[in-house]
Order: structure tokens, then sequence, then C-alpha cells
């Protein structure tokens, strides 16, 4: 086994690249579940997202455009979510569920006719002088755009939530919605604004994959992308700044374990392939085990049906 | 103005009515997406659900319909016992892989000789099987309060891993020439799952599935744990006065369903797919989350959602090569179906009334 | 006579089945303070509605301030210059209060800003509160501090509060009531909804008495008697509740030193009780809500594990024993929640008969479950207790509160327990089905049994208690002997005004 061949500054940097997926899937979901929302879809509305990102960009040649329409798809698919469980008032785990399901079908679908195709590639941002510091460069300053715009939501959403007025509401209906109904609040149209949020911010995730990371389409390409996220959501106790720590701590050990298989570690490649999930259910009960922590930092909303009776 | 009021009671009429509505909206919905596709929605429509069952070809048809459904409802029995109490198992999947391991396992262990008791012997195996592998979100729940549908949902690619490893490592065909897979169970006499009656594809793994679901309708219906289930997923707090054990219950319904997948696994890989091999598993496990809300969580609307949602994979096959149907337009088709189903199920419990509106 | 501040005209609110609101007129005057009186079910609630913007009339017209008053929002309301205290409050547990305050305004101004003015106005007006708590560790006294001062920073011309006291001991009502008057002097007028006659007496100028949706009469609460308003509001001879009193028997259930840890997170944990109740006695535990009282009912139904020798039945040790264990050995329960708690909504009569019957009226053997016995317990439950439903197949949520109320306590009554205890056993019940259930507790406790009734409502407790002791933060009171006890007394067991400050020195 050749360890020296792990060089720990493009570790890191790729790290952040096989993070920001998940991280711009979780912080959406993140803004979804503090409005009192549980949408198990996050898969599904990735891979659309993923899907559609590739598709536009394939018939645009722009990569932008691209994730614009993927971040279109990725809403739109949620509002099917967001009809069922506001309006018809379903079981939001079963539909989340179904949206995945549809999802992953769905994408199949559309992915049928794009399966040899090469995306218009995405170059990185050129931060000329910052990109030549020793060390600090390469980690942080060699990255595309889309890594950056992931920094920039957790930072956006922190504050909104801290500091807005909108932010103050969203967090009430997530608390209550009888008692922010009972003040005048649209719970419903809060509800379905945060949950285009989320559908938006998973389809970037998902588009992510597709044209950058990978970049190409393959069907279920996701690979439960969409479950970490949530997962993440947890472990950060619903706080924008830990769903950064989160999805890093997730994407370094991906990164680490593909670099361990080339490296030769004498360890079985399909018992490294496991060892991310394996990790990730270690540190939900970790979570989960300080007694009502977690459960303190939820919504207390969080899947309950609300149907507005006067 | 279009308002939803709660109904004083439940009512039995829609309960029944709304799979119906579900499957006759997603046809009408399933025929536009098959428009868009460039195919004839009517046709297509007819492939998928008449042929297989009355056209030319439905005496090879039918056959392969209970041997699609006997796995979906044989998971979906034990599914929709958690789901009824709120315990939300994902990861069939995954339990219905290692139950196939453990099954398969076992039976090559004592290949080529040729006992009587080989193949019960799988069959305990695999229960086993996914029992264990279900267990793992049952005690961080009870212990850790972890949340079963994340856990179970990650084993499920832990699964898949442990599966390619055992198709390349521990139960390769040491004859297979290389090649990954073990070898084939329908060849060893002892341990393969035939058919029972030739032609119609009941095997033991169908006997199974029906025998689940009596066994389910007695124990919800007839049994005191069996009103628990029901009573804990309306009202957890009714069901703590009432003196149920949450612990006790997750265990309970985790377990089965666990035991449930692996055997639908085990019967699998010795019956239809023969072999442990890198793509054993086809989703049938998240297939069957589909059959069991189809169903509304009533073990005989399981058997009747389960022979229905059999007849699309067959019917899609079908409709594959004649009409040159992606098979993935199904897979949407059948979210589609779960979509119309949630959404449609609100007028079991709430009635639709149109007139002036309050503030809301 | 100066202009009226609100006047109301022939206003009408229908709902399936039930006139809410029949032609319902009277008029506020500003500065006054004016209480809208009636029994639960009579339609205040509706009435008030409709002021506020919540719920449109069918029929009739209101005017405020000499213009015509339509609001079709909350929102309008508050813009008018309307504001209310809702008897159950819209509060956020988990954001603190100056979060609660902004949510509950409609242009709040900066969170430093925001504090600071709490400070003022809650000093100012005797309440005071602090900004930077949460909610959820708030008392209920202090939760309704947070909504009054939600209201009185919009500067309201009239202030509606419904049913305020239910939730305040009573030197935190005089607290209260300190507050209302510099308010009125300040030409603030109050729309006071209560069935609390002796306090409208104190404090309010002008009454409207309703009666099943209908105005049956206005006074003047300072020259009218609580008997004459009491009549005018139930409309008949009210049945009080007879007992003869017994020598009470022997020590049925004894607790001692028992200390539970709430399982809610923003709940109260039980400290250091101590208890002892005989066959045939009524031991009455008084306290405003959120002082222990779920905590203490699930510790004795045995949903909450204690330790063994702290929960004690006739000698013997049951303080890890389970809900159904004890049943066997006669501890039965009734909890406050009807609907999710006590009964299942959508499971139907004979289902939830089942529910707490199944072991003391043998409805189960081997684990298979007796439904044609299950349905004969659910039909004479209906029977002895005249709960108004089609049949036993009926789901809990179709029966109105007072009938599901008397199909739970009857539930349990006929299961013979040796020891009963129910938590707020006539919460939002109707005159009549209140007086059943005390009369059917009473009987019990005739019968040998040990009963133990926690309420928040103290003139109920006087009624049918042979001892009364106070549940405050957690603490219970020694019990003392119910007759001879004085509001004063009574007001100390239950904690004065604990935490909160005595009101300043008002002009």
């Amino acid at each position: 086994m050749d360890l020296s061949a792990i060089n720990p500054l493009i570790l890191i940097a790729s790290l952040m690249v096989a993070a920001t997926p998940i991280l711009l899937a979780a912080i959406g979901e993140l803004v979804v579940e503090k409005s009192g929302v549980l949408n198990l879809g996050v898969e599904g509305m990735m891979i659309i997202g993923a899907v559609c990102g590739y598709a536009v960009a394939i018939n645009t040649g722009s990569p932008w455009l691209g994730f614009i329409g993927a971040a279109i798809g990725g809403a739109a698919l949620s509002m099917i979510f967001g009809f069922i469980t506001q309006y018809m008032m379903a079981n939001q785990v079963a539909t989340g569920l179904a949206l995945t399901l549809f999802g992953l079908g769905l994408s199949a679908l559309i992915g049928e006719a794009y399966l040899l195709d090469r995306p218009p590639s995405v170059s990185e941002l050129n931060l000329g002088p910052l990109a030549d510091i020793p060390v600090l460069g390469q980690v942080l300053f060699q990255h595309d755009l889309i890594v950056y715009i992931s920094l920039a939501l957790i930072v956006g959403v922190w504050a909104f939530l801290k500091y807005s007025r909108a932010g103050l509401i969203l967090r009430a209906v997530g608390e209550s919605h009888d008692a922010a109904h009972a003040l005048g609040y649209k719970v419903i149209h809060v509800r379905l604004m945060a949950i285009a949020f989320g559908g938006a911010c998973a389809g970037l995730g998902g588009a992510y994959l597709s044209l950058i990371r990978v970049p190409q389409w393959t069907e279920g390409m996701t690979a439960g992308a969409g479950w970490i996220a949530l997962a993440i959501v947890v472990f950060a106790s619903w706080k924008p700044i830990w769903i950064l720590v989160g999805a890093y701590l997730f994407g370094g050990v991906t990164v680490l374990q593909l670099n361990l298989q080339a490296a030769g570690l004498a360890v079985p490649v399909e018992y490294l392939s496991m060892s991310p999930y394996l990790i990730t259910i270690i540190v939900l009960v970790i979570m989960s085990s300080g007694r009502g922590r977690a459960s303190l930092n939820a919504p207390a909303a969080l899947g309950r049906t609300f149907h507005a009776s006067s | 103005m279009i308002r939803l009021e709660k109904r004083p009671q439940p009512s039995r009429t829609w309960a029944s009515v709304t799979p119906v509505l579900a499957v006759v909206l997603t046809m009408i919905a399933g025929g536009i997406l098959f428009a868009i596709l460039g195919k004839n929605p009517v046709e297509a429509i007819r492939t998928i659900f008449w042929d297989p069952v009355f056209g030319e070809f439905a005496f090879y048809y039918r056959g392969q319909l209970l041997v699609k459904a006997g796995p979906l409802i044989l998971i979906a029995i034990g599914l929709s016992l958690g789901f009824r109490a709120g315990i939300w198992n994902i990861g069939a999947e995954g339990q219905y892989i290692v139950g196939a391991i453990f099954g398969a396992g076992v039976g090559l262990a004592f290949y080529p000789a040729d006992y009587w008791f080989i193949f019960p012997l799988m069959v305990i195996a695999g229960a086993i099987g996914g029992f264990l592998w279900a267990m793992i979100p049952a005690i961080l729940k009870t212990r850790f309060n972890t949340n079963e549908i994340l856990v179970s949902l990650l084993l499920v690619y832990v699964a898949e891993q442990l599966l390619a490893s055992m198709s390349l490592g521990l139960l390769r065909n040491p004859e297979g020439a290389g090649f990954p897979g073990s070898r084939n169970l329908k060849q060893y006499e002892a341990a393969s799952n035939s058919e029972i009656i030739a032609g119609t594809g009941m095997h033991w793994g169908v006997v199974a599935a029906f025998i689940a679901v009596i066994l389910a309708y007695i124990l919800l219906n007839r049994h005191m744990l069996g009103f628990q289930i029901r009573l804990t997923g309306q009202s957890p707090r009714a069901a703590r006065f009432a003196g149920l054990k949450p612990r006790l219950l997750v265990v309970f319904c985790l377990g089965a369903s666990g035991a449930l997948a692996g055997l639908a696994g085990m019967f699998e890989v010795s019956g239809p797919a023969g072999q442990i091999s890198i793509d054993f598993n086809s989703g049938y496990g998240f297939t069957a989350i589909i059959v069991a809300f189809l169903g509304r969580l009533h073990p005989v609307g399981i058997l009747l959602a389960g022979m229905l949602m059999a007849l699309t994979f067959i019917g899609g096959e079908a409709a594959q090569a004649n009409l040159q149907l992606p098979a993935s337009a199904i897979q949407a088709f059948q979210g589609m179906l779960l979509f119309f189903l949630l959404a449609v199920d609100v007028l079991s419990n709430y009635r639709i009334k149109i007139g002036k509106g309050e503030a809301a | 006579m100066s202009e009226p501040l609100l006047k109301l005209e022939g206003l009408r609110k229908a709902y399936p089945g039930v006139v809410a609101n029949d032609n319902v007129s009277f008029q506020i005057a500003p500065g006054e303070v004016h209480a809208l009186l009636g029994e639960n079910g009579a339609g205040k609630s509706t009435l008030v509605k409709m002021i506020y913007g919540l719920v449109r009339p069918d029929q009739g017209r209101m005017t405020f301030k000499g213009e015509v008053f339509e609001p079709a929002t909350p929102h309008a309301a508050r813009a008018a210059g309307v504001a209310m205290v809702f008897q159950h409050f819209s509060l956020f547990e988990a954001l603190n209060v100056a979060e609660n305050v902004a949510l509950g305004m409609e242009d709040p101004p900066k969170q430093r800003q925001l504090a600071r003015r709490i400070r003022e106005v809650s000093e100012n007006y005797g309440l005071p509160l602090d900004p930077d708590r949460l909610v959820g560790d708030l008392s209920a006294g202090e939760r309704q501090r947070v909504e009054i001062i939600r209201c009185l920073l919009q500067e309201p011309k009239l202030l509606i509060m419904d049913e305020p006291t239910s939730v305040l001991t009573p030197q935190e009502v005089e607290i209260l009531f300190e507050t209302l008057r510099k308010l009125q002097s300040e030409g603030t007028s109050i729309l006071y909804i209560s069935h609390k006659l002796e306090e409208i007496k104190t404090l309010c100028d002008e009454a409207t008495i309703l009666r099943l949706g209908k105005v049956v009469g206005e006074c003047n609460p300072r020259e009218e008697s609580a008997r004459s308003m009491a009549e005018m509001m139930v409309g008949q001879e009210l049945h009080t509740p007879s007992r003869e009193s017994e020598k009470p028997g022997e020590v049925i259930l004894d607790l001692a030193a028992l200390s539970v840890e709430s399982s809610n997170p923003f709940g109260t944990s039980l400290r250091n009780v101590h208890l002892e109740v005989r066959a045939g006695e009524v031991l009455g535990i008084g306290g405003v809500a959120g002082n222990g009282q779920d905590e203490l009912l699930a510790a004795l139904s045995g949903e909450t594990p204690a330790p063994s020798d702290a929960v004690k039945l006739n000698g013997q040790e049951i303080g890890n024993l389970g809900p159904n264990a004890r049943r066997r050995l006669g501890l039965l329960a009734a909890p406050e929640e009807r609907l999710g708690h006590a009964a299942a909504p959508d499971m139907s009569l004979t289902e939830n008969a089942l529910l707490t019957g199944a072991i003391r009226e043998e409805l189960v053997s081997g684990g298979f479950l007796n439904w044609p016995r299950a349905q004969g317990f659910a039909e004479k439950i209906i029977a002895d207790f005249d709960v108004r439903t089609p049949g036993p197949g009926n789901a809990a949520r179709s029966l109105s509160g007072g009938n599901l109320q008397k199909f739970v306590i009857g539930r349990e009554v006929l299961q013979r327990p040796v020891c009963l205890v129910v938590n707020q056993p006539t919460w939002g019940v109707d005159a009549s089905a209140a007086a059943d259930i005390r009369q059917a507790l009473l009987d019990l406790a005739a019968g040998g049994a040990a009963v133990i009734v926690i309420s928040q409502d103290l003139d109920e407790l006087m009624e049918i208690s042979d001892r009364f002791a106070a549940l405050n933060e957690g603490r219970l009171s020694a019990p003392k002997p119910a007759k001879g006890l004085t509001v004063e007394e009574i007001g100390l067991m239950l904690g004065g005004a604990h935490d909160m400050e005595m009101a300043h020195e008002v002009a």
C-alpha cells in the first residue's frame, strides 16, 4: 500500500467538491424542516435536478442554464409533494417516499436519451492572486462557482433564520402551526415556499453531480446522497453551521476511502465503500442518544399535519 | 371556494373506493405520459393491464404474475404492521438481501449433499438473516432513540455492498470460471425452490405470502398485539395509557417485517433468481412500500394490491418488448400510483365543501 | 350619552347542526369594563371571534368608533384597535418573549428596541417580563402576561379577554385586575368573558348574559347577586350534588417522597410528594395548569415509572408497575386530554371501552380479544351514564365534549375501582353533564372507593372534596379539611403569586 500517493491538500480540496451536493440538499431540507415539514423526497428531487440540469445543459450548451433548469425541476417536483401534504393533508413520510420513487423513475425515463452524451464543461473560477497563496490557495480558492454559492447559502440561511422577520415567521410556523394560524399567518403558504426552496437546493445539488463532479448522467447516480443529506440535518441539530461541518465530514470520509482504495489498502473494496454509510449511522446514534437534546432543537410541529379549523 | 371539513367518523365506503379511484387516475395520467413518449396511450394501457391476463399469450404471463406478486405481498404484509404503528421500516430491500445471503449461504454450505432438511433450514436462515438486519435499527431506536427511517435506509446501501462482496468472495462459485456469482441454486435439487404446480409460478414463497396474509388478518383484528399496533399509529398517548410497551412493539414490528423480507429474499434466490449475484436485488423492498399503501395497510388489500403491482411489472415487460416502452416508465408509473393514492385518501377522513370560506 | 365604542346589532352565526349566535345585540362604551357571561357552549367564543375577524357573521351589523366594522381578518381587527387575549395562548415555547411578542404584532420594531419597549410597558402596567426568557420556561400566569403585553404594545381601544383567570391564583387575579383598572382609567374598554360570577361582580361595570346563543339578560353586576346572574346563565335549578358524610376508612393509596422527572422538556417535575387517601374519601387537588397535574396523573396511572415504594396501594408497593398491572389491582385513572389520551378519537366506543377495560372486564383471553363482550361493556357505559350517541360503533371523535367525558369517566367507574384518580373531570363540559359526573364520583366514594380529583375549578373542588391539597410547581401542600377553608388560605396553598412580582404603585 502506498500512502504517499495521497496528497493531503488535494484531499481537502476534493472533499469540498464531494461534499457540495449534499451540503446544498441539506441546507434546503433544513429550511423545510424548520417550517415543520419532513420531506423524505430529497433523493428524488436531487436526481430530477441531476437529469434536468444535464438535459438543459446539453441542449443549450450552457452549464449555468443547466443549473437553473435543475433548480426549477427540483422545485417543480417538490410542489407535487407540497400539494399532497399541505392541501390533501396526506402523511408526510409516505408522500416523501412516493416522491423519491417517482423521482427515480421519472429521471431514468428522461435520462434515457442522454446516456452517452458529455455535458459542457464547467471551469474553475479564476480568483487571480488569491489562488496563488501556498496551501490555502489550493484548498480554498481554486473551486468552481457552485462551491462558493453553497457556502454563501449556509451563511444566508443562518442570517435569514436568525435576523429576518420572514425567518422568524418560518420558525414560528414550525414550532406551532396552530398558534401561527391563530395569529393570522398563512401557514400553508409559508410551508409551500419552504418546500420549493428545498426542492430547488436539492435540484442544484443533483445537478452538481451530473455536471461537475462526475460529470455524466447515469440512472440512480445520486446513490443515496439525498438520504445522507437528511441524516446531516439531524446531525446538525437544525443549525446551519453544523450542516457545513456534517457535509464536509461526510465528504471527507467518502474521498478518503476512495483514496485508500486507490492506494491499495488491504481491505476489500466493498467494505471501504460501506464505510461512509456506516459512519453516518454511528453519528446519528451519537446525536440522538443525548437525552432530549436533539428533540429540543427539532421544530415542535415537524411532520405533523396542519388543518385549518377556525 | 373549496374547503375540507373533517368527518365525524372515518368513512368506510370511501376507504374502499379510494384505491380504485387512484388506479383510474393513474391510468389516465400514465396514458398522458405514454402519449408524450410517443406511444399510443390506449394501446399501452391495454398492453400493460389487459393483455397479460386475458390476451393472446396470457397463459405465459399469468404464471409470472404469482412469481412477481409473491415477494411483494410477503414483504408488504410485514411493512404494513410497522406502518400502522408509525414505525417506518424503509430498509426492507436490505433485509431482503441479507435474508437471501443467509439462506443461500446455508444451502451452499451443504453442497452437494442431499438431505430433506436442507430447504427448511434455508427458510429459517433466511428469516433469521432479515430479522437480524432489521434488529439493527430496532435496537438503535429503542436504546438510543435513533430515527429508524434513516438507519434502515442506509443499511440498504451497506447490504448491497455486502452482496457484491459475497458474490465476489465467500459465496463465489468455485467452478464458475472466475465470474462473480454463486452456484445456481435452481440446479441444486435439495436447495431449490421450484414450482409446486407447474406453469402457475406458484412456489413456496407464494404459499408463504398467502399464509402471511391470513396470519396478519387474524393478528390485526383478533389479537391484543394487533389492537395495540393500530392504536399506537393513531394515538400514541392513548396507547401508552392502555399499557402498551413501546419498545416491545418496535422490536416486534421491525423484527417481523425484517423476517418476512428476509424470507422473500431467500425464496427468490433459491427460486426465480437462482443465484447470489451483484445485481440480485430488484427493488422489491421499495416497491413493497407502494403495495402496502395501495392495499391501505390491510391484509386483503395488500393481496389485491400485490397482484395489481405484479401486473404492472409483467405488463411493463410486455410493453417494453412490443412497444419499446422504456422500463423506467413503469417505475414512474408506480410512483404516480402512490401519489394519487395518498392524495385521494384524504376523502376517507374529510368531506369536500364548496362555499364561502372563512379567514384561513 | 357619549357614542359607544363598539355596537353589535342582530348578529347571527350558524354552523351545520347548531346556531352559535342568534340575534345578539349589545354595546360597550369607551372606558367600560363589560362582562360577557355564559356557560360552556353559550356562544361567547363565536361572538368574540366575529369581533376579532376570525369568523364572519351570517347576519347583523357591527360598528366600531361610529364606523361600520367588518374585519375580514384578525389583522384588520388589530389595525382598527381591537386586541384579544385568547384562553388558549398562541405562544411558541421554543422562542423567547421578545420573539413571541414580535410575532403577535403587525409591524414590530427592531429586536433591541422591542426588548426595551417590552421592559417599559410591562413594568408600567405591573406585569414585569424579561424579554430574553424562553416562553416554555414561563409559568401560565407569566405566559398570559406575554399575551397581554403583545396586545398593549398595539395601544388598543378595545381589549378582549377570554376566560383570563382560569390559569391564575387568587393573588395573581388581583394583580391582573389592577392592570385592567389602569387601562380603564386611560380610556381603553375591556370585554371580559367569564363564567366566574364573583370576579365579574368585583371588576365589571356592565354584563351581557348569553344562553344557547341568545342574549337572555343585561345587568349591572354590582347591583345583582351572584345567584340571580347564575340563574340567568343556566336557566334552571341546578342540581347540587348530594352526599352523606361518612367516616373515612382504611388508607388505600399512599404516596411517599414521590419525585419524578417530567417526560416533557417544558413540563414540571414532581418533588417529594406525600399523600394518603382513605376509603370513602374524596381528596381534591387544586392548582393552576402546568404545576405538575399531568405528571401526577401519569405517576399514579403507571405511565411514568417511579421507585417501587413511592406508591403503595393497600400496603402493596406498586411504584414500578405499569398501567395494566395497576388496573389489575384496582387503581384506575382518567387523564385530562379526552381525545388522544383517555380515548382514541378515530376508534369506536367499543374499541375505546377495550382500551382500559380489557383486564377488569375480562375482555381478553390468551391474547385474543372478545369483541362481543367489549361491545356489551360499551353499551352498558352508554346506558348507565346517559351518553348521547347512536351506538357503540361510533367513533369517539363524533361525540360532544360532555358526552365523551361521561363515557370516559363512566368507563372507569363501572370497572369497580378501589382507587380512582381523575384530572379535570368537567373541563369544557356543559353544566348538567358536569353535575352528573360529580355525582358519579361522590357515589363511587360513598361505595368505599378512594377518589382523587385534580382540578383547576376551585368551586368544584370545594363542592365535592372532603380534604383539599394544592399542587404548586410540582410540590403538594399538606392536605387540609375542605370545610371552612377561606379563599385566602387556598390562594396561599396554591403558591401565592409565586414568581410574579407584585404590581408597583399605580396611579
